[in-house]
C-alpha cells in the first residue's frame, strides 16, 4: 500500500475560509493546525493559571478560608489536569510539531492531514467539558492522579467526565504521535539523511514513540477505573477485592513517560534556538541524538519511583532508584552540549535567548532535586510534600514553559511576518524569572519541614514562606500582561520581519514569512547543514 | 595559557568551597528525633553539596558565556564552527555516570542502615492462607521479625483521623504515645481510602493502604511532641488530618499506659 497525498485536493485554497476564519475551520494545513493548537493551548493556560492563582490565594493563610475544602480539591485537580493535558502536551507536541516537522523533513504537509485535524478538534470540546464539569455537580476532586479508592468514592459525575476528557485527550495525542512518526520516517524528501535532520525531529520521534507506547496503557487503566465507578466492578476497589497499588503501577507507566512527553520536545526546541542566536553549530549532534534515545528507553522503566512509599518490595525500590538516577546521564550530556554551543559564539542577548538560558538554569536545578528524589531514603521523607511540588514545577514550568515562550519569540516572525518587541519581551522574561523562582524555590523548604501537598490548610508556622510563594505566583500571573500586549501590538503594527530575520539555516526560514500554503513556492530546499554556522555556506545562502 | 588555568582552578575551588560551606552550615531540615533521622541527614548533606557544586558551576558557565561571548554592536559573522569534541563528550558522559553510580550505592547503603532492605517475610504461613499481603515499610529490625518484646501498635487510618490501638493494653488512643529509645512496630491499615503516615522529625513515611496492611518500624530518640501528618490526598479534610506522637520517658509512658489499659477479659 502506498500513502498518497494530493495536496492540491487537501489544501484547496478556494474551499478554505480566508483570514482569521481559517483558524476556526477544519483546516488540513499543518501550519494552521499548529497555530490552532498553540492558541487553544494558551487559552487553557490562562484558565489553568487562574486556578493556580486561586490555589495560591487560598494558601496565603493557614486556614481554609478562601474556598470550601472540596472546591479547593476540585480547583487543584482541574489545574493539574489542564496544565498537563491541555497546555503543555498539546503545545510542545501538537503546536510546534505540526508547524515545524513538515518543514524540517521537506514535506508539504503531515502524512495524514485529516487525522491531524481530527486530533486537534478533539481538544477544545474535551477541554470545555472538563471545565464545565465544575458547574454540573462539582469537578473531579481526586487530584490529577485520580488514585482509587478516593476517585471511586468522591462524587461520581465529575470523576466520570474527567476520565472521558482525559481519554479523548489521550486519543488526540496518540493520533498526533502516529502522524509524527509517519511524517518523519516516510515523508522525508529524497536525499535528506536521518543524521542531518534538525534535532527537534529526533526529539519528536522519541516523544511520539513514548506517546504511542504508553498512552494506551493510561487509556486502558482509566476505562477499568470507570467500570469500577459506574458498573461496580472491583478492579481497583479494595472493598470488592481490588488492588489499589496496581492502579498506581498502570497509571505511572504512562505518567512517568508523560514528563518526558513534556520535556523532550522542549529539549528539541532549545536545540534549534540556541545555535541560531549563538551563531554556532549545535555542539555534539550525534551524542544529542543518542541521549534522546537513551532518555526514551530509560524513561519507560522508571515509573515506580513515584511509589516508594506505596509498599513496593525492596528489590523494586533498588532497581527503580538506579534506573531513575541514570537518566541524569543522557540529560546531563544534553545540558553540557548546550553550554558548549554557547561557548565561543557571537550571542545575541534577546528574549528567545534569555528564555532559553533561563530554561537551562531552572532545569538544572529541577534535575538535581530529581536525582535526589530518585534515592529511596531521600524520597521517603519528602514524597507527597511541597518539595515534590517545587521539583516538578521547576521541570514543567522552569523547563517547558520557559521554552514555549522562547519558541514563541523565535518563530513569531516566521508565523506572522512581524517581529515581537524586544523591550517588552525582556521585561516579560525578567518578571517571569523572578516570579517563578520566588514562587517555587521556597517550597523546597516547606516540603522538607513538614508541609504535605494537596492541602487547603496547613500549620501556621509555614505562613510566611507560603506568602512569599504566593507573591511569586502573583508576579508570574502579571508577567503574562507584557507578553499579551506585545503579541497584540506586534500583530497590529509590528516591524516587518522579512523571510529570515535571524539569518537562520533550518528550512522553515528559506521561504516567505508567513509561508505559502504549500510551504515553498517551488521545490523544497535540501538543507545539508541545518547548523552550519561559521562555515562557508552561511555566506552563500 | 598558564594564566587561564590559574583562573579556572581558582573558580573551581571557589565553587567547591562555597558549596561545602553552604552544605555544612545551612540546615534545611527539622529536628532529628529518630534513629533514622541522622542517617537520612547524612545522605541529604552529601546530595546537597554535590547538587550545589553542579548547579553553581552550570549557572556560572551560562552567565559567563552570555557576558563573554555576547555579540558587540560592531560584530558581524558567526562564532567558531565547532561541532563537537569527542574526548570532551566522553569525559562528561563518564564523570556523571560515576557520580550517579556512587550516589546510588551510597544511598543503598543508607537505606540498608535504615533497615529498608529487609524483606518482612514473617508470618509467612499464616499469610499465604489468605489473600492479604503485608508490605514492608522502613524497618529497624535486625532480624526479619517484629520482636515480641517490641512495642507493637495497630494503626488504623480513616477519613480523617488516625486511631492507635494498643493490643497489650486493650485500648485505643487518638494520640500516639511511645517511650523514648525503644523500637516501635506498627501495623497499619486503612478503613477507606489511601492515607499516609508521616512524621517529619523521624524522616519516615509510609502509605496506609486499604486491603494491604503495611508495617512501619522506628525508634524515637528524643523526648517531645511531634506532628503526625497524612501525606496522601484522602478527601476534603486531608489537610486537617493530623495527630501527635508523644515521645516520653519510660516511666511517663508506663504511667500513661496503665491509666488507659483495660483489664483483660478472661473467658
Ligand atoms: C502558572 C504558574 C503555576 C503556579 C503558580 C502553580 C501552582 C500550583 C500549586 C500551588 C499547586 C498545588 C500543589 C499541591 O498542593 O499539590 C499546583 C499543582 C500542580 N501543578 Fe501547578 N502551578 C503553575 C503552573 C503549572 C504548570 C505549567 C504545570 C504543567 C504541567 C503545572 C502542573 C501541576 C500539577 C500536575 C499539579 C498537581 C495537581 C495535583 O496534585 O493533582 N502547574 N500548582
Ligand atoms: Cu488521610
Ligand atoms: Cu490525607
Amino acid at each position: 500500500m502506498t500513502i498518497s497525498i494530493d495536496p492540491q485536493k487537501t489544501n484547496n485554497e478556494s474551499l478554505q475560509p480566508k483570514g482569521w476564519l481559517r483558524y476556526f475551520s477544519f483546516s488540513l494545513d499543518h501550519k494552521v493546525i499548529g497555530i490552532q493548537y498553540l492558541v487553544c493551548g494558551f487559552l487553557f493556560y490562562l484558565i489553568g493559571g487562574t486556578l493556580a492563582s486561586a490555589i495560591r490565594i487560598e494558601l496565603a493563610s493557614p486556614m481554609s478560608d478562601f474556598m470550601p475544602r472540596d472546591v479547593y480539591n476540585q480547583v487543584l485537580t482541574l489545574h493539574g489536569t489542564i496544565m498537563i493535558f491541555l497546555w503543555i502536551v498539546p503545545v510542545v507536541n501538537g503546536a510546534f510539531g505540526n508547524y515545524l516537522i513538515p518543514f524540517y523533513v521537506g514535506a508539504r504537509d503531515m502524512a495524514f492531514p485529516r487525522l491531524n485535524a481530527v486530533a486537534f478538534w478533539l481538544i477544545p470540546p474535551s477541554g470545555l467539558m472538563l471545565v464545565a464539569s465544575y458547574f454540573v455537580d462539582g469537578a473531579a476532586q481526586a487530584g490529577w492522579t485520580a488514585y482509587p479508592p478516593l476517585s471511586i468514592t468522591t462524587p461520581q459525575s465529575g470523576q466520570i467526565i474527567w476520565i472521558l476528557s482525559v481519554l479523548l485527550l489521550g486519543g488526540s495525542s496518540i493520533f498526533g504521535g502516529i502522524n509524527f512518526i509517519a511524517t518523519i520516517i516516510k515523508l522525508r524528501r529524497p536525499g535528506l539523511k536521518l543524521m542531518k535532520l534538525p534535532m527537534y525531529c529526533w526529539a519528536m520521534l522519541g516523544t511520539s514513540l513514548l506517546v504511542v507506547l504508553s498512552t494506551p496503557v493510561l487509556a486502558g487503566t482509566l476505562i477499568l477505573l470507570s467500570f469500577d465507578i459506574i458498573a461496580n466492578t472491583g478492579f481497583f476497589n479494595p472493598v470488592l477485592g481490588g488492588n489499589v497499588v496496581v492502579y498506581q503501577h498502570l497509571f505511572w507507566f504512562y505518567s512517568h513517560p508523560a514528563v518526558y512527553i513534556m520535556v523532550l520536545p522542549a529539549f528539541g526546541l532549545v536545540s534549534e534556538i540556541l545555535p541560531v542566536h549563538a551563531r554556532k553549530p549545535l555542539f555534539g549532534y550525534t551524542t544529542m541524538v543518542f541521549s534522546i534515545m537513551g532518555i526514551v528507553v530509560l524513561g519507560l522503566v522508571v515509573w515506580a519511583h513515584h511509589m516508594f512509599t506505596s509498599g513496593t518490595p525492596p528489590w523494586m525500590r533498588l532497581f527503580f532508584t538506579i534506573a531513575t538516577a541514570f537518566i541524569a546521564v543522557p540529560t546531563g550530556i544534553k545540558f553540557f552540549n548546550w553550554v558548549a554551543t554557547l561557548w565561543g559564539g557571537k550571542i545575541s542577548i534577546n528574549s528567545a535567548m534569555l528564555f532559553s538560558c533561563g530554561f537551562i538554569i531552572n532545569f538544572v536545578f529541577g534535575g538535581i532535586t530529581g536525582v535526589a528524589l530518585a534515592q529511596v531514603p531521600f524520597d521517603i521523607h519528602v514524597h507527597d510534600t511541597y518539595f515534590v511540588v517545587a521539583h516538578f514545577h521547576y521541570i514543567v514550568y522552569g523547563g517547558t514553559v520557559f521554552i514555549i515562550f522562547s519558541s514563541i519569540y523565535h518563530w513569531f516572525p516566521k508565523v506572522t511576518g512581524k517581529m515581537l518587541k524586544e523591550k517588552l519581551g525582556i521585561l516579560h522574561f525578567i518578571i517571569t524569572f523572578i516570579g517563578f523562582n520566588l514562587c517555587f524555590a521556597p517550597q523546597h523548604w516547606l516540603g522538607l519541614n513538614g508541609m504535605p501537598r494537596r492541602v487547603a490548610e496547613y500549620d501556621p508556622q509555614f505562613q510566611f514562606v507560603n506568602q512569599i510563594s504566593s507573591l511569586g505566583a502573583l508576579l508570574m500571573a502579571m508577567s503574562t500582561i507584557p507578553f499579551l500586549i506585545n503579541v497584540y501590538l506586534s500583530v497590529r503594527n509590528g516591524k516587518d520581519a522579512g523571510d529570515n530575520p535571524w539569518n537562520a539555516l533550518t528550512p522553515e526560514w528559506l521561504t516567505s514569512s508567513p509561508p505559502p500554503v504549500e510551504n515553498w513556492e517551488g521545490e523544497a530546499p535540501l538543507v545539508e547543514e541545518p547548523y552550519g554556522y561559521g562555515k562557508e555556506i552561511t555566506e552563500g545562502k | 595559557m598558564l594564566n587561564k588555568n590559574i583562573y579556572l582552578i581558582l573558580i573551581i575551588s571557589l565553587v567547591f568551597g562555597i558549596s561545602f560551606w553552604i552544605g555544612f552550615n545551612v540546615n534545611l531540615l527539622p529536628a532529628e528525633a529518630s534513629i533514622n533521622a541522622p542517617i537520612y541527614d547524612e545522605l541529604f548533606k552529601i546530595l546537597f553539596i554535590i547538587g550545589l557544586i553542579i548547579f553553581i558551576g552550570m549557572t556560572i558557565a551560562v552567565i559567563y558565556s552570555l557576558f563573554k561571548f555576547r555579540k558587540r554592536n560592531d560584530q558581524i559573522g558567526d562564532g567558531i564552527a565547532l561541532e563537537g569534541n569527542l574526548s570532551l563528550e566522553i569525559v562528561w558522559t563518564i564523570i556523571p555516570s560515576i557520580i550517579v553510580l556512587l550516589i546510588g550505592l551510597y544511598s543503598y547503603n543508607i537505606y540498608d542502615r535504615m533497615g529498608g532492605m529487609k524483606e518482612l517475610n514473617h508470618n509467612h504461613e499464616m499469610m499465604s492462607s489468605n489473600t492479604e499481603k503485608i508490605w514492608a515499610g522502613i524497618s529497624q529490625t535486625s532480624d526479619n521479625e517484629i520482636a515480641i518484646n517490641n512495642l507493637s501498635i495497630e494503626v488504623s487510618a480513616m477519613q480523617f483521623a488516625f486511631l492507635f490501638n494498643y493490643p497489650k493494653g486493650n485500648f485505643i488512643s487518638g494520640e500516639l504515645h511511645v517511650p523514648v529509645d525503644q523500637k516501635v512496630s506498627m501495623k497499619m491499615e486503612s478503613k477507606d481510602v489511601i492515607h499516609a503516615f508521616w512524621v517529619p522529625e523521624f524522616r519516615i513515611k509510609q502509605d496506609i493502604i486499604p486491603g494491604q496492611p503495611t508495617i512501619l518500624n522506628f525508634t524515637p530518640t528524643k523526648v517531645g511532641k511531634y506532628p503526625i501528618i497524612c501525606a496522601e490526598l484522602c478527601g476534603p479534610y486531608h489537610g486537617g488530618m493530623r495527630a501527635s506522637i508523644i515521645v516520653e520517658e519510660e516511666s511517663d509512658y508506663k504511667e500513661w499506659f496503665n491509666k488507659n489499659k483495660k483489664p483483660e477479659v478472661n473467658l
